[in-house]
């Protein structure tokens, strides 16, 4: 089989895909397929024309391979791929549109608000400032609504840090999101066709609580697998990660993040291409599944060729 | 060309969750500083080609001549060959010390030659006085930006670092005094004061004669080590020359680190280091447990060019170059930041230090301009705490005048949306005024520089 490996490209997340893809490649040739490394770039479509792979696998993170961009391509030139359509991609990538459709299936996500920046510029949105602060709390969280990683993700502890975390969160997208600061335990669910891999949990060293770049650093933050819980917290979690992966559409796999507060678990956004270095979850959950990085990559691999075997 | 196949080699098995756990487990305490981020992946894509880059340190190397530089490794290869292929003494070859003290005789250095030691890089230099000087838990007292390059050296030694505020004429020895009263007070003596006196990387300010004698004072009354890098001294475009340290102070209480990467390239690896003798003798050991000795292949070829004797003109040659982009910058700047941005006017070296206002985080200004495909390094690199967020490093010796004008350009655009948005956000006119001052609080910088966290406008 010849198995395209797409990965890289121009999102800020260029180097952790290289990572993903490189991963991935090597798992694609002990299994004994032919591989095609991808550099996504301008040649893309020539590329896949001349290559005639198979199958493409997308080790994309970030704008441009995650948001459903790549994936529509790959629908029109009739390549089968791996992760979630075009469709799933283009909502998970937006967290504002996640939330949306997470919340109209009835699922617990914190409350938000979702701005762009001409709401700001042209229509006097910073007079609602005021009330939509008063309504989500302090601390809140400001993040840029398509983004990956922490970049751009700040806390305002008091009304007069907004202004400036928005300035930041702006600077990655041109939405973002204002949303309520939810206190508990950061769990993972890897999904995998669709079945819920273990949980994972990163717990962050202590001091490292209110820095997301701790989230990116090995040694800074612990990640256990599967997490310590009792049997109706794995199931609530279990429930709200399914429930939210079918919400949004997706296939093959996806990671949905969640914070498990003490009224239960919330959603906070599903990325549809998760990590998939050394030190990503996903793999991790696999790993607690009892599956290698080589099972893993090949049943993903079944998965994009056979979505009805899933 | 044909294309060689690459050799055959071993396919390393994944690595599982439990084999992170066996390392983890076995590494060193000081791993444990050093930081690998989000910000350096993004730094990462800084190369790609479309990227106007104005966040490297690199020197013009495209003018070094082509032709002799050809000729002095022929002569290498048909004259010494067996010699230039050997290891060569730790402390370097005599000749390559020869060369050393002819460009500190240059910026009016008296050096005795058993002083010096060649090593790979002014960076090793870095490491090597750290090896010799820094158990974990010592304090090292460095510049407020200090050169980006130098902090992962500290973090790796366990020092704990602290820095001292800059203005326009360097570190503030004021400032210095007062946390050198403080450390004693608390039973601490500070193991060596990094600075880069000339031309500062990132900052691009010189210290002023006045400051530079009053630490060379300090130095001796306290019985420290100043450690004064100097790769830029050579390069000034305007003003009269600064005595370097280790000429005020004579050598006893100064090591000085030099280069031959900024006047000749950065592609030999070839620095040095001049200590006393019994620092020496501790560096040339730790040089020896380090990598025996330096390349001596590149130690010909310096041996080689400086016999031409014209290394003198190509530095001027540099110089003419350096010193219009420099103005091709701060002209680009004056056009195209907002009225609340400062930066500082070097009066040689490679960077300019810019500071925008206090609400905008140059680590997120980045990803936008990397959008726009241009970019600088985030201030933050520069210091060990979250101070620098609003401040950036820009580059103008490793790229054309039509870069710079057309990089500057960028990266004002960009700058202009934020502050325009901010405007929006606050209904304030922040981007007209430059923040107030408080220069009398103890600790405070002063202008150019301006503290993260500090209430603009």
């Amino acid at each position: 089989m010849r198995v395209a490996v797409l990965k890289g490209g121009r999102s800020l997340e260029r180097n952790v895909s290289l990572r993903s893809g490189a991963r991935v490649e090597d798992a694609v040739e002990r299994l004994g397929h032919d591989v095609v490394a991808l550099d996504v770039g301008v040649d893309l479509v020539k590329r896949l024309t001349a290559e005639r792979p198979d199958v493409a696998f997308v080790a994309m993170h970030g704008v441009g391979g995650e948001d459903g961009t790549v994936q529509e391509l790959l629908e029109i030139l009739g390549i089968p791929f791996t992760g979630p359509g075009a469709a799933a991609c283009a909502r998970c990538m937006d967290k504002a549109l996640a939330k949306h459709a997470i919340r109209e299936e009835g699922l617990p996500t914190p409350d938000w608000f979702a701005f762009n920046s001409t709401a700001f510029r042209e229509l006097g949105a910073a007079d609602a400032l005021g009330r939509l602060e008063q309504s989500l709390g302090f601390p809140l969280v400001v993040k840029p609504s398509r983004g990956g990683s922490s970049l751009g993700v700040k806390f305002a502890g008091a009304p007069g840090e907004v202004p400036q975390a928005l300035v930041s969160a702006f600077s990655y997208d041109d939405r973002v999101l204002l949303e309520r600061f939810v206190d508990g335990r950061e769990v993972a669910v890897s999904v995998l066709g669709e079945e819920a891999l273990p949980i994972v949990e990163a717990i962050p060293a202590q001091g490292d609580r209110y820095d997301f770049e701790a989230r990116y650093e090995i040694g800074r933050t612990s990640f256990t697998c599967p997490a310590d819980l009792d049997d109706a917290q794995r199931s609530a979690i279990e429930e709200a990660a399914l429930a939210t992966y079918r919400a949004l559409g997706c296939s093959g796999f996806a990671r949905i993040d969640l914070i498990l507060e003490a009224g239960g678990p919330q959603v906070l956004e599903a990325n549809a291409i998760p990590g998939l270095t050394d030190t990503s979850l996903l793999p991790q959950a696999a790993e607690a599944a009892g599956m290698s990085f080589e099972q893993l990559v090949e049943r993903i691999l079944d998965l994009a060729l056979k979505p009805a075997a899933a | 060309m044909s294309e060689v196949p690459p050799p055959p080699h071993r396919r390393r098995a994944h690595t599982s969750t439990r084999d992170l756990e066996r390392y983890a487990g076995l590494f060193a305490e000081r791993t444990g500083v050093m930081r690998s981020s989000a910000m350096r992946d993004l730094m990462a894509i800084t190369a790609r080609p479309e990227v106007i880059s104005l966040a490297g340190g690199l020197p013009d190397t495209s003018t070094f001549p082509s032709k002799s530089f050809a000729a002095q490794m022929t002569r290498i290869a048909q004259e010494s060959a067996a010699e230039a292929l050997q290891y060569g003494p730790t402390e370097g070859f005599e000749e390559t010390k020869d060369c050393i003290v002819e460009v500190m005789g240059a910026e009016g250095m008296l050096v005795d030659p058993h002083d010096v030691i060649v090593t790979t890089g002014g960076q090793q230099a870095i490491d090597l006085v750290c090896k010799t000087l820094v158990d974990p838990g010592d304090v090292v007292i460095c510049e407020a930006p200090t050169y980006p390059g130098a902090v992962p050296v500290f973090c790796s030694y366990q020092a704990e670092v602290v820095q001292v505020e800059c203005d326009e004429d360097g570190m503030r020895i004021d400032e210095l005094e007062e946390l050198l009263r403080r450390l004693r007070q608390e039973g601490r003596r500070p193991k060596f004061i990094y600075s880069v006196p000339s031309f500062q990387n990132p900052a691009g300010v010189t210290m002023s004669l006045e400051r530079r004698r009053r630490l060379v004072e300090l130095a001796r009354l306290h019985e420290l080590l100043v450690v004064e890098d100097n790769p830029y001294g050579l390069l000034r475009y305007s003003g009269e020359p600064l005595p370097p340290l280790y000429q005020l102070d004579g050598g006893d209480f100064v090591i000085y680190i030099g280069t031959f990467s900024k006047i000749l390239s950065p592609g030999i690896r070839l620095g040095w280091a001049v200590a006393p003798p019994p620092v020496m003798e501790k560096i040339v050991l730790g040089k020896q447990a380090a990598d025996l000795c330096t390349s001596t292949l590149t130690q010909y070829f310096v041996r080689e060019y400086f016999a031409e004797g014209r290394w003198r003109q190509y530095v001027a040659d540099l110089v003419e170059i350096y010193r219009g982009r420099r103005d091709t910058m701060i002209a680009a700047l004056r056009e195209h930041f907002p009225a609340a941005a400062t930066w500082t006017e070097p009066h040689g070296g490679l960077f300019i230090w810019a500071t925008l206002p206090d609400y905008i985080d140059t680590g997120d200004l980045l990803a936008k301009a990397l959008r726009a495909d241009v970019a600088f390094v985030p201030g933050q690199a520069a210091y060990i705490d979250d101070r620098g967020t609003a401040s950036m490093r820009l580059n103008f010796s490793g790229v054309s005048d039509e870069e710079i004008r057309e990089g500057i350009r960028r990266i004002g655009a960009v700058i202009a949306e934020q502050v325009e948005l901010y405007e929006a956000l606050t209904g304030e006119s922040a981007g007209g005024a430059a923040p107030a001052r408080d220069d009398a609080g103890a600790g405070e910088n002063v202008l150019p520089f301006r503290k993260a966290g500090e209430a603009g406008g």
